[in-house]
């Protein structure tokens, strides 16, 4: 897309890179002109006017100038630090995941509203939610959806007939789910249950306010976890980071408790 | 096209140019121009330059007690005895606890942790010197713990963490002051700096 001289624009910071003595490159995502780059210069110094306005995870309005090669940030002014995010570890990195899987799946410079918008709707959410787990799919399922990986789990996605109240196969090729006469012998394919396949569906065709109203029992949340991963990783062909950090995070949080509550018992 | 192309029968200078390169920062006009400096200057220049580079891998190495780089073991800060062993100042990297030296006003000791928490690349705490921070808690008398990670994301999710797990033990954890920087203008101040410099308010004295 072509870009006036100097343009205003908001956006989210999605990512950050060193560049430089005191420059970063910082990776945006805007509603006009979808994810770009562009460089906040100095801004590693104090006394950068900048400082703090391009934080990751923050809603910043910027004033860029188009460089010869990457765009220059001239202005940032911040309109949501988020700062209910920063203030629990296992907030911020659901926080980073949401944004990395933006940057991972967006393609540069393709201005797309709705992305937008769900984005910085989930990074609100997150702030208030306490099933966070729900919220997390609601976002993948609908990222994929905008993005042309919508799951297919109404009928077939073969042969497009209707599908058996059963468990059944979701091929992470086809990106849908199979009837049994059509998944004989196929490989790349994950099971889905019944219930499973329910909040799926419930969670593609609802808003998130109506999916907050789901309860969905340990066992079906941690199966919808594993199957979207994969069907991510399928698409991506990479790792999503900060993913793994979250599945880290949760097993160090164990293991701390156990080491604390020995060093304890070896004081009294 | 390799700058090897480029010297054919002298090979010396293409390896010199390929090693630069390889250096942050240097660009392969950076690494050339960097090789003909090298080979104008004198013979003892290069000599002590290529000592220098020597000594830094050969003689460098973690202290065991705050994993800051020295050269002997314990460091010079550690077995200084004039330091205050009981105030512990967590910090990212070595330059980090250089610039509280320079401030002159901070007696006690530091631990290096060679990072930050980042989950936006998978960094956790056991790619850290964590462990090696528990155990000198454990073995030393530590009153305070200050966390002087650096006020972004990553040192905010760093300095988090750390605060869950000293929790327990009876130890005063505080995080350096975020405010308004010397030099700096209200004006373009952001709200998160601005609101945390109300809240650390002081009486004038």
């Amino acid at each position: 897309m072509n870009r006036p001289k100097v343009y205003k624009t908001e956006a989210i910071v999605l990512q950050h890179m060193i560049l430089g003595e005191a420059d970063r490159i910082v990776t945006l995502y805007t509603p006009d002109l979808g994810k770009i780059r562009a460089v906040a210069k100095g801004i590693r110094r104090p006394s950068s006017k900048m400082v703090g306005h391009l934080e990751v995870l923050s809603h910043t309005s910027l004033l860029i100038a188009r460089g010869r090669n990457l765009d220059i940030i001239t202005q940032a002014h911040l309109i949501n630090p988020f700062t209910k995010l920063r203030d629990d570890l296992s907030i911020l990195s659901r926080g980073c995941y949401l944004a990395e899987l933006v940057n991972d799946f967006t393609p540069d410079e393709e201005g797309n509203l709705v992305v937008y918008n769900l984005l910085i709707n989930t990074m609100g959410w997150l702030q208030e939610s306490s099933d966070s787990e729900i919220l997390l799919r609601y976002f993948e399922t609908h990222l994929l959806s905008e993005l042309g990986y919508r799951p297919h789990v109404q009928t077939c996605v073969t042969c497009q007939r209707s599908l058996s109240p059963q468990d059944h196969n979701f091929s992470l090729r086809d990106g849908g789910v199979l009837c049994p006469s059509c998944s004989h012998g196929l490989k790349d394919l994950e099971r889905i249950s019944l219930t499973a396949l329910k909040v799926l569906r419930y969670l593609l065709d609802n808003s998130y306010p109506q999916c907050l109203r789901l309860r969905v029992e340990n066992t079906v949340s941690e199966e919808l976890d594993r199957l979207m991963a994969r069907y991510i990783r399928y698409h991506l062909d990479g790792e999503v980071r900060s993913a793994g950090f979250l599945k880290r995070l949760d097993s160090w949080k164990s293991k701390e408790h156990q080491r604390l509550r020995k060093s304890l018992e070896g004081v009294f | 096209m390799t700058t090897r192309d480029f010297f054919p029968g002298a090979e010396p200078v293409s390896n010199l140019i390929e090693a630069l390169h390889k250096l942050p920062g240097i660009g392969p006009k950076s690494a050339q121009r960097l090789t003909y400096h090298l080979i104008r200057s004198q013979a003892d220049e290069a000599r002590a330059l290529a000592e220098a580079v020597l000594a830094v891998k050969e003689r460098i190495q973690f202290c065991s007690e705050c994993q800051n780089i020295t050269e002997t073991n314990p460091c010079a800060l550690c077995s200084d005895p004039s330091r205050d062993r009981s105030i512990l100042c967590i910090v990212e990297e070595p330059l980090d606890a250089l610039a509280m030296e320079r401030t002159r006003s901070f007696k006690g000791l530091y631990h290096v942790l060679h990072g930050a928490i980042n989950p936006m690349n998978n960094i956790g705490p056991e790619n850290l010197k964590f462990t090696e921070l528990l155990n000198r808690l454990d073995k030393n008398q530590v009153r305070e713990v200050i966390l002087a990670t650096n006020p972004n994301m990553e040192g905010n999710a760093t300095a988090l963490y750390l605060h869950k797990i000293l929790e327990p033990r009876d130890i005063r954890v505080t995080r350096l002051a975020t405010g308004l920087p010397m030099g700096g203008d209200l004006e373009y101040a952001d709200e998160l700096t601005l609101a945390r410099a109300f809240e650390g308010r002081r009486d004038m004295s």
